[in-house]
């Protein structure tokens, strides 16, 4: 059992997604940052598809009803426990009575709690993650409020000893600035040759619009090319006849103000999508705060796919340490 | 010698000084407040989050504007204790 004596700004349950329901508008929710995520979930010793707690920005003070192991990946918002200061990346035991609680913010912008067995939320067309803007999944359909009571579940696979932890080179860091790195498309043959070079040479900055569903971004206006609408198609230069949006696809209405399309977001509609953010670089969206500074690298699917790859393999060897109890 | 703290954002966002836009202000300065009171808003990600003093004391200054974006670790209010 695990108290809320504060909530933080936005904690949510959430686990590997919602998978196999886009076509009918369902996105996936589930973690933003899957990496984090999925080491969280090593370092406690749970099945790979135990919920965890995504606490965005603002940590929460969380109260432990029993004794149990617990981890914390993701951005540095520094932990502690009972006031002192504990490492994250790392496996920790909480006795009944701790209290977990952090300053602020110091880098990325969201932790991953991880306790042992996971959280014990129903599932909800085969996933625990909340999805907030219809209210379901995770606990009660919503973010973690003051006086929940929370149950951790038995999805444990194995015992991990307290005191495991990440070794350096596999834990992210994170910036000010980012680089995130697209494929080039669907529909990016709707920008003017000038305006593609504008997109990925613009410092972009993200506004305070940006949480689970997209994040909005400052910068340069995009001219499209001009042309008659299609039939089905919007008025608006920005339109084209609707098409299923990729997850991590780039829309810009009206040439103003890039979208990046997260996992709460719509699944499909009218707005062309120049490019699209590459999976593992979704992670790295993840942990980019409002005012950061963001620029678009344009890859190829197989740069893409040997990323993929790179992180796959970080992953394996995480897993391959905390199996030899280093 | 009055001793001066910083109330500190957060988060990272749009900083209000009103808790609506037909309100009047949360406080101003001179004014004195009570560990608690609430000094400010911080908008982010669709939510409002309120900066409360942490402890009593007199508005010195308001260091940000309002409407004016923060940083998470920015000082907001200065106070004299």
């Amino acid at each position: 059992m695990i108290k809320v004596l504060k909530p933080g700004l936005q904690t949510t349950v959430q686990d590997r997604g919602r998978i196999g329901y886009y076509e009918i508008g369902m996105p996936p929710s589930g973690a933003m940052d899957k990496y984090a995520y999925t080491v969280a979930n090593l370092l406690v010793g749970n099945d790979p598809e135990a919920a965890v707690l995504e606490i965005t920005y603002l940590g929460p003070v969380l109260e432990f009803g029993k004794r149990m192991k617990i981890s914390l990946t993701g951005g540095e918002i520094p932990p502690k426990i009972n006031g002192q200061p504990v490492p994250m990346w790392t496996t920790l035991e909480v006795r009944e009575g701790d209290q977990l609680s952090f300053d602020f913010v110091k880098g990325g912008a969201r932790v991953y709690l991880a306790v042992e067995g996971g959280i014990a939320v129903p599932l909800v067309m085969g996933s625990r993650s909340t999805y907030t803007l219809i209210g379901i999944g995770g606990f009660e359909g919503r973010a973690l409020a003051e006086g929940d009571v929370i149950h951790t579940a038995d999805m444990i696979r194995k015992s991990v000893a307290a005191g495991t932890s990440v070794e350096a080179s596999l834990i992210p860091t994170y910036g000010k600035t980012h680089e995130i790195r697209v494929v080039v498309g669907l529909c990016s043959y709707r920008l003017t040759e000038e305006s593609k070079e504008t997109f990925l040479a613009t410092e972009w900055t993200v506004t305070p619009e940006a949480n689970r569903t997209g994040y909005r971004h400052r910068g340069e206006r995009l001219q499209f090319v001009e042309r008659e609408q299609p039939f089905g198609a919007g008025s608006n230069p920005s339109n084209v006849t609707d098409l299923g949006y990729p997850i991590g696809s780039i829309q810009v209405p009206d040439g103003v103000e890039p979208i990046v399309l997260l996992h709460d977001a719509v699944t499909g509609g009218g707005y062309a999508t120049i490019a699209t953010v590459i999976s593992t670089d979704l992670d790295r969206m993840a942990q980019i705060k409002t005012n950061e500074k963001v620029r678009f690298v344009s890859v190829t699917m197989a740069e893409a796919l040997d990323a993929r790859k790179d992180v796959q393999a970080k992953l394996g060897r995480v897993a391959q340490m905390i199996e030899s109890g280093s | 010698m009055a001793e001066k703290t910083a109330i500190v954002s957060p988060l990272p966002g749009i900083f209000y000084r009103r808790p609506s836009p037909d309100m009047p202000e949360f406080v101003q300065t001179g004014e004195s407040v009570k560990e608690g009171d609430v000094i400010g808003l911080i908008e982010v990600m669709k939510n409002f989050y309120e900066i409360k003093a942490e402890a009593d004391g007199i508005v010195d200054q308001f260091v940000v504007n309002n409407e004016e974006l923060v940083d998470a670790g920015q000082e907001l209010v200065t106070l004299i204790k």
